[in-house]
């Protein structure tokens, strides 16, 4: 028996209520999504010229024969493996898998503190970070107190101290996702595996991690995202400098785009910072591909 | 150079936005009668002089013409992004306003643009134009010959120093430097003498942005040749200049600053916020001994500002910049400013001219230098003795129009501008020497000004 294949008009009854949802999302997503991709092949400028033109891939090539754009590339992914990868994902998990054995009182004092961080807004996060790290911040009194030598953190490593920043504001995220993980996991398998004497590391290993898996691959993928479209926190903190050195690429980006006024370049990189988005996502779907 | 794109959905989401865009935009239209106004409004709340300024001038200009109306657009921005939005809104019709308020530091880019009209017609016809000073005139002046704008005051820049510093220093209270070694060598005895004070600041490296450039580099470099030709930009070749000794001087004097430790610690003149600790903190606390900086300092210190520092004039004394010899003319300073300017698709081109005429009596125009701390571009006003009097300094900064400099503004200058602090940091931080410096500058120029560069 063939299935009943639904007429025209009725597709076109029921495809009715989502025109508007549809001609919306276009007008407002696709659209300047689109205009977007084409401005990046033009060589518009915000002001100081004429007219623009289509240049092609002209931008693009700029991009890899330009030094400083190599190099806020290269302090991209420093900057999202430190902070998103090692920093607020491990930590994150960390942090939840403690919670589950902390008492109830500790256990919201922590969530309280952490996601009093994620909740700041990113202004106010990077104010209170650059008021941590400058000169006379709060970490130099604290190593003065201890004896301990004082540098300027936010000039002698600056990327390190950003990275920082952005694992102190965004590991709550991490942690309520692991958390609700944790919680997912049956009670009698990990009963179980303790009977037979696995102890915390091996159950961890054996049995948590792989039943968290794709938690896992759903927290990198977003952390990762959220890190790479990082601008606020770090332009309040160094705004890219001293020199370059923590220049990633949405700084880069808007440091072309308007501080330059060169809005066609300044897409161009947009759209090679989503092409580096899209990498990490595939490297994280095969990583993690396997099901349990 | 048409444009194809051969995906036909991506092409109708183009067009889409493009009409919903503009739609957005539409409505009000241009009534005849209405002169429409945009300017920048201070992001600080307390701060209304420009709004309390134009709403004066708005009752003034309705009374005297019946049947007008003046709308007031304000942009509540930091400097950059009241550039953007302005930008934007001057690229329709149907949002550009009939006057916008241009800072002479991007007013070329704007009309390369074609976003501005220019005014030679109306300055042709109007009699105050010739109490401008011609320095001023040609702050707005395009590369076409034609001017675009009319300024409402300027700043200079000179050498501010610390008298209770030279004191203890044994330099003297009314020091004047006559070249570039006599600042170095003051920088030195208070570096020696007095311990535990900056002897020295001189903006520097891509997080002062401007500051660095303009109070830095130029002051500098300006200092360096004639006085007449200009360091930067070749205005008869119309090319900008590269490869030049002058160059190398000035950084060779930044490199100077930093290495022998007469500047700030390299980590806090690398601070994007040293501005502020300059003026704030370490000024009004005796920190520092010589800051080469801008005319506008005192606003931070009036009362009802947040640093409240009244007896700033008999704690700090000014000096003017030296050329590097010592030289004719012996001094140097650079300028800025904004100017009123007409959209070129403003709807009422004649109306919003009306409305700077009235705004450029010199009554008005007196009110407006003394209510924001500017620097008199008009020849009646500068000589005015209740303009001279209204606030310490600003005679001296006054005086220093007739040798002042306005930047070679065209469309390149924000990338040019960028290169110059970026050589400047490469000096401060000892990463480069001059020369790597010099040919890195030299590079990116090539980059930034489309191959337009002449060698000297």
């Amino acid at each position: 028996m063939s299935p009943r294949r639904p007429g025209r008009p009725r597709i076109l009854a029921r495809a009715l209520p989502l025109t508007p949802a549809v001609i919306l999302l276009l007008l407002f997503l696709a659209g300047p999504i689109a205009y977007c991709a084409y401005i990046a092949f033009t060589d518009l400028q915000l002001t100081g010229q004429a007219h623009s033109s289509f240049v092609g891939f002209d931008n693009f090539r700029a991009a890899f024969k330009d030094e400083a754009f190599l190099n806020a590339v290269w302090l991209t992914l420093v900057f999202t493996v430190l902070s998103s990868l090692v920093g607020q994902n491990t930590l994150g998990l960390a942090l939840a898998a403690l919670m589950q054995r902390a008492s109830k009182p500790v256990r919201t004092l922590v969530g309280g503190i952490v996601i009093t961080a994620w909740v700041l807004p990113e202004v106010v996060a990077g104010f209170l970070l650059y008021a941590f790290f400058r000169r006379e911040g709060t970490l130099n009194a604290i190593l003065d107190w201890l004896h301990l030598p004082t540098q300027n953190w936010l000039f002698t490593l600056p990327i390190l101290a950003v990275s920082f920043a952005n694992v102190w504001r965004g590991t709550a995220f991490s942690m309520l996702v692991y958390s609700a993980a944790l919680n997912e996991i049956p009670k009698e398998i990990t009963e179980a595996a303790e009977v037979d004497g696995a102890g915390g590391w091996r159950r961890m290993w054996h049995i948590t991690l792989p039943m968290i898996r794709r938690s896992i691959a759903t927290n990198l993928m977003l952390n990762t995202l959220q890190t790479l479209s990082v601008f606020g926190l770090i332009w309040v903190m160094t705004r890219g400098g001293p020199g370059n050195r923590s220049q990633t690429l949405p700084l880069f980006m808007y440091e072309q785009a308007f501080q330059k006024s060169m809005i066609g370049y300044g897409t161009a990189v947009a759209l090679l910072l989503l092409v580096v988005g899209a990498l990490f996502s595939v490297v994280y779907m095969r990583l993690l591909r396997t099901e349990v | 150079m048409p444009v194809r794109p051969t995906a036909t959905p991506l092409l109708l989401a183009t067009l889409l936005t493009a009409t919903a865009l503009s739609a957005c935009g539409s409505g009000s239209g241009s009534s005849p009668d209405t002169v429409k106004i945009s300017f920048k409004q201070s992001t600080d709340n307390s701060i209304r002089v420009m709004d309390t300024y134009l709403g004066q001038m708005k009752k003034e200009f309705e009374k005297a013409n019946p049947g007008k109306k003046v709308e007031l657009v304000p942009i509540k921005a930091p400097d950059s992004e009241y550039y953007t939005k302005l930008q934007q809104m001057l690229r329709s019709p149907k949002t550009a306003p009939d006057l916008v308020y241009e800072d002479t530091f991007l007013i070329n880019s704007d009309i390369t643009s074609g976003y501005l009209k220019p005014l030679d017609t109306y300055l042709d016809k109007w009699p105050d134009w010739n109490q401008f000073i011609d320095t001023a005139k040609s702050a707005a002046k395009a590369q076409d010959g034609k001017t675009y704008g009319v300024p409402d005051g300027t700043d200079t820049r000179g050498l501010w120093f610390d008298k209770g510093v030279f004191q203890k220093a044994g330099l003297p209270a009314d020091w004047q430097p006559k070249n570039w070694d006599d600042v170095l060598s003051a920088a030195r005895t208070i570096k020696q003498k007095v311990p535990g004070v900056t002897p020295l600041n001189v903006y520097t490296g891509k997080p002062a942005g401007e500051a660095a450039t303009m109070q830095g580099f130029e002051m500098l470099l300006y200092g360096t040749g004639d006085g007449k030709t200009d360091p930067l930009y070749d205005t008869a070749a119309k090319k900008w200049v590269a490869g030049s000794q002058a160059f190398k001087d000035a950084l060779t004097f930044v490199e100077t600053v930093y290495k022998e430790k007469l500047g700030p610690d390299v980590s806090d003149a690398l601070d994007p916020n040293f501005g502020t600790t300059v003026r704030g903190e370490l000024l009004p606390k005796g920190k520092l001994g010589i800051d080469l900086d801008g005319s506008w300092l005192p606003q931070d210190w009036q009362k009802g500002a947040g640093h409240e520092w009244p007896e700033w004039s008999q704690k700090l004394g000014l000096a003017y910049m030296p050329t590097q010899h010592g030289q004719a003319p012996g001094k140097v300073s650079m300028s800025g400013g904004w100017t009123w300017a007409i959209p070129s698709k403003a709807g009422n081109p004649d109306l919003a001219f009306k409305f700077v005429e009235t705004m450029q009596t010199k009554a008005n125009a007196q009110k407006w230098y003394i209510a924001n701390s500017g620097i008199a571009v008009r020849k009646d006003v500068a000589s005015d003795p209740a303009y001279v009097q209204a606030q310490p300094g600003i005679k001296f900064f006054t005086d220093l129009v007739a040798s002042t400099h306005y930047r070679p503004a065209y469309p390149a200058y924000p990338k040019v501008s960028t290169a110059v602090q970026e050589a400047m940091e490469g000096v401060t931080t000892g990463d480069s020497s001059v020369d790597k410096a010099a040919s890195g500058y030299d590079e990116e120029l090539k980059t930034a000004t489309d191959g337009q560069v002449v060698r000297k």
